[in-house]
């Protein structure tokens, strides 16, 4: 009874707080905002209950047995739930001091109210109905807000990301009527029922359908090439939504069937998702790397982060399959654990790579510097979430990712070869993966925050209000508690991992991390103490040796010839340069410098120098892809010709089809 | 007693960079200066007054302190004389490995904050060179922590693999080359040069002056100390005492400086015998450590040693 009341106040409160939003009065604009951090706020505790306890039903509008509206609360969807509230309740503080800044603020915050509802509705859906309408209305909201600002780019990508959406859609009512064909059941514990008696071919089937449908919304390469167009053209709190929420729902959709609906698997399953995953990871990064716009670099971080929790996931499948239940479950923790830290911080970064465009008008790295001296609370969070993301010990994304090696070193446990030699490349990947992350994450904040500011725009910049400060601050402060004490962070998604791996691994003690199987432990708790105790030590014994020095403030070193000017600090262009000249093969380079002369060969008049990156699964998969389904588009037409006699034609000759093959 | 082995690295690993420029002057025809000299410049640096920039921001003063209480925190972590530690519970090789990324990135940060190119410059090519050795590194430890059936380093020490099998020997070497990477000697790093377009880890640093780059240099000894401490006890571990016991621990004491003078002597041997290689030549030299490493793993998967 009570989580059906906690529920139904959190619907309506989003329900109202969208309708709020459309009453055209200034003073109002913050209504939506306030009703729905309310709303967050009720389905965290909702979310909270759902892990504790078995799961509940919820029955509603029934017209008939296949169109009927049911949720259903478990474990996984209790998770979900709380990593949905924690992001959103800062996302909405965030918004309620963002929102003067927008176009459309009315629409928006009608939205994003939309959006957030619908992202509870698709964890919580009991059957394939209540899914795809959650689904299409989370899939549409977000179209309108990436389109909310109306200029020709974000309308393309706008468009792009509709076409992408759907087709992965696609694969998703095609895998559902396969399951609904076979099992006879519309919810998915019906499903979950009959699925023994699938034939293991359909389970293939589902399996791959699955991998690509869902994995469009999350985001794997090479079905990413959405996330780069629509995060930097949405505005930034509602790409925050996307990146750390949005693409999760794949995530747990992916989830959902393979895990849940589906069970076990072959154990290709796992090595397949563990495969996907390295090179999501490495190639998302890579190409994150190289971009100097702030947001196009964290989307493309989106992609990396997608790929190291199926790295994970995949770890845990391919144990399960081997029967291994608690190594799975060892497995699932980290990836449902990085889920959780994913949200967290990449939503601190893309809310403050918001506050940067807000105080400084631009959201080109090269067009900042010295934007921690003059944003010190916005540098202090992007920094936290920066060493989040690296996974930096104390931080959170230590926690997970060391979590995620150690299952995927003890994938040596496998009876298979493949699997023994996969998972530990999987995990030399994440350690590259890593290290990329750790340099774009360098360049991100260094030539943004530090150094010297390089336009007027980042000379003039100020620390953005209040709320922007609060909505940040609400979720780097987790990124260090889950980090340092990763036991209430566990505590919510250990019951999911449980009803899905059938094990539970009980991983914390006394807030430390401990791998039995490994005999390796982890207390970030600890490091940092040991920190603080060597920082003290360090700074009496300079104060005993050195004693008290005074320091002298002066210019950079120039070599000796004063004049030093901002536009001579490096660049981010120039800062990922060795890495374009290493990785050539992946990033496929093509430069043209184009010089004039006065006198040949001597005197040079001007010399244009262009590179450029090929962006290979676009240029040699969706370019050709869609010049052919224009080609076909184009003879499709011709049946098209405006005659009624023709079309009259048309419909007779289906007539006859039809008595021929219906008789 | 192994409650504060730790202060071994902390306290003598000037003392191995002193042996190890010792050597290679000898090498080279050279008296050179005495091995106690990096005591002596750290001690002069802490008493200097220091320059820093007006450009700079906070980051910029508490990196020194980041870089040496992670790296320090990286030495209470690794078994030094007695696998008898008790810190292996805070964390194992990948958090080892992962405090010197976190030192890493605060020391990258350093050499952008004073918004020269050079300190760029520095921090670009680290963060390059780190992207090419951290899977060697991962990898060459996984294999090791696969035949222990553990990443905890005071486990792989204790287990006593065996140490000539194939697949060690073939990880050692890869390891070898990306200790040489990270410690930032030639052929990657010249740690002796201070021609601007030549240096990587001396460029990212260039700003920081007295006690900040005391701090710094302190940093650098002992993780090239931690390094070597963690080959001994991954792939040659014997010798380390399993106890507290006294005389056990007096013999281990002599059997590792017997162990880091040969790690030293290696160093001094291959900075002697070999040129600083360009920096896009790199790749190949790392990538080909990189195939060992996975050779390594593999051959320990097909041959179970």
């Amino acid at each position: 009874m009570e989580t059906e009341q906690l529920l139904l106040f959190g619907i309506v409160l989003f329900v109202v707080g969208a309708l709020s939003a459309l009453v055209p009065v200034k003073t109002f604009r913050i209504v939506p905002y306030l009703l729905s951090l309310i709303g967050s706020l009720f389905f965290l505790s909702l979310g909270l209950i759902l892990t504790a306890i078995t799961p509940v039903s919820y029955q509603a509008l029934s017209a008939s047995s296949i169109f009927e509206f049911s949720l259903r609360g478990d474990a996984l969807a209790g998770f979900f739930i709380i990593t949905i509230s924690l992001v959103a309740s800062a996302v909405s503080v965030y918004s309620i001091g963002f929102t003067r800044n927008l176009v459309h603020a009315g629409l928006s915050g009608f939205f994003t109210n939309i959006l957030i509802l619908s992202l509870y509705a698709v964890v919580l859906s009991a059957n394939i109905f209540t899914f795809l309408i959650s689904w299409e209305t989370m899939a549409i909201a977000s179209y309108f807000l990436v389109t909310l600002n109306r200029s020709d780019e974000a309308s393309r990508a706008g468009l792009f990301y509709a076409v992408m959406t759907h087709i992965g859609t696609a694969f998703i009512i095609a895998l559902f009527l396969l399951l609904y064909r076979s099992t006879n059941r519309m919810d998915f514990e019906g499903m979950k029922a009959g699925i023994a008696a699938m034939p293991t071919m359909v389970k293939t089937v589902i399996f791959i359908f699955a991998l690509i449908g869902f994995g469009t919304k999350a985001g794997i390469v090479p079905l990413h090439t959405w996330i780069p167009r629509a995060y930097p053209v949405a505005p930034p709190h509602i790409a925050a939504l996307m990146s750390s929420l949005l693409v999760k729902m794949g995530i747990y959709g992916f989830l959902r069937i393979s895990f849940d609906v589906l069970g076990q698997g072959p154990e290709w399953w796992g090595i397949t998702v563990i495969s996907v995953g390295a090179v999501s990871a490495l190639l998302g990064i890579l190409y994150g790397l190289i971009e100097n716009d702030l947001k196009l670099f964290l989307a493309y971080s989106s992609v990396e982060n997608v790929g190291i929790i199926l790295l994970g996931i995949g770890a845990s499948m391919m144990f399960k399959s081997n029967g291994l239940a608690a190594l799975s479950s060892l497995a699932l923790t980290a990836a449902l654990f990085h889920v959780l830290n994913h949200a967290l911080f990449k939503g601190v970064l893309f809310l403050g790579a918001g506050s940067i465009i807000h105080s400084t008008g631009s959201g080109n790295m090269e067009h900042m510097g010295g934007l921690l001296k003059r944003m010190p609370m916005t540098g202090l969070f992007f920094l936290a979430g920066a060493l989040s993301i690296c996974a930096l010990p104390p931080f959170n994304g230590f926690a997970s990712e060391w979590l995620t090696y150690q299952a995927l070193l003890l994938g040596y446990q496998s009876p298979s070869v493949t699997a023994k030699i996969v998972s530990p490349l999987g995990g030399a990947a994440l350690a590259l993966t890593g290290a990329i992350a750790a340099a774009g994450f360098v360049k991100a904040f260094g030539v943004t925050f530090l150094g010297a500011p390089r336009t007027a725009g980042s000379r003039n910049a100020e620390e953005v209000p209040f709320p922007l400060v609060v909505g940040m601050a609400l979720l780097a402060i987790p990124c260090l508690m889950f980090g340092l004490f990763p036991g209430p962070a566990l505590s919510f998604l250990m019951p999911a991992v449980y009803a899905l791996t059938g094990a539970s691994t009980t991983l914390e003690h006394h807030g430390m991390l401990g791998v039995s199987q490994t005999s390796a432990a982890l207390s970030p708790i600890g490091m940092l103490a040991t920190m603080t105790v060597m920082m003290i030590a360090v700074m009496l014994f300079i104060r005993m040796k050195g004693g008290k020095r005074k320091t002298v403030y002066g210019d950079s070193w120039d070599c000796g010839i004063p004049g030093l000017t901002p536009r001579m600090q490096y660049t981010a262009k120039a800062f990922t340069k060795p890495l374009r000249i290493i990785y050539k093969r992946i990033y496929l380079p093509s430069r043209d410098i184009n010089v004039q002369y006065i006198l040949k060969p001597f005197f040079v008049k001007s010399i244009r120098y262009g590179s450029e990156i090929t962006p290979f699964f676009e240029r040699y998969v969706y370019e050709p892809a869609t010049r052919f389904i224009q080609a076909v588009a184009g003879k499709v037409k011709l049946l098209q010709s405006g005659s009624l006699n023709l079309y009259l034609g048309y419909i007779l000759i289906t007539l006859i089809l039809l008595l021929i093959f219906a008789s | 007693m192994e409650y504060f082995q730790f202060l071994v690295i902390i306290l003598f690993s000037p003392l191995v960079n002193g042996v190890i420029k010792k050597l290679k002057a000898n090498m080279q025809g050279r008296v050179g200066p005495g091995v106690l000299q990096p005591y002596y410049d750290l001690l002069r640096l802490l008493k200097k007054d220091m320059v820093v920039s007006t450009v700079t921001s906070w980051i910029f003063k508490a990196t020194p302190y980041i870089v040496f209480t992670a790296t320090a925190t990286a030495a209470v972590i690794v078994p030094v004389l007695s696998t008898a530690s008790p810190y292996g519970m805070m964390g194992d090789v990948i958090a080892l490995i992962y405090l010197f990324a976190l030192a890493r990135f605060f020391m990258a940060l350093g050499g952008l904050d004073a918004g020269t190119s050079f300190g760029g410059e520095g921090s670009s090519r680290e963060m390059t060179v780190a992207i090419l050795v951290e899977p060697i590194m991962m990898l060459a430890l996984f294999t090791a922590a696969i035949s222990a059936g553990s990443t905890n380093i005071v486990r792989i020490a204790t287990v006593h693999p065996a140490v000539f099998s194939p697949s060690h020997l073939l990880a050692l070497t890869a390891f070898m080359v990306a200790i040489v990477a990270e410690t930032g000697r030639v052929p990657v790093d010249n740690p002796d040069t201070h021609l601007e377009l030549t240096m990587i880890h001396e460029g990212m640093i260039l700003e920081y002056s007295g006690r900040y780059l005391a701090l710094m240099e302190w940093a650098h000894y002992m993780k090239q100390m931690i390094l070597f401490t963690l080959a001994i006890d991954i792939f040659f571990p014997l010798g380390i005492a399993q106890s507290g016991n006294p005389a056990i621990l007096a013999a281990a004491v002599v059997v590792y400086a017997a162990k880091v003078t040969g790690m030293a002597l290696l160093m001094a041997l291959v900075e002697s015998t070999r040129a600083k290689i360009r920096f896009f030549q790199l790749p190949s030299l790392l990538g080909g450590s990189f195939v060992l490493a996975f050779l390594s793993l593999v051959t320990h998967i097909m041959m179970g040693k």
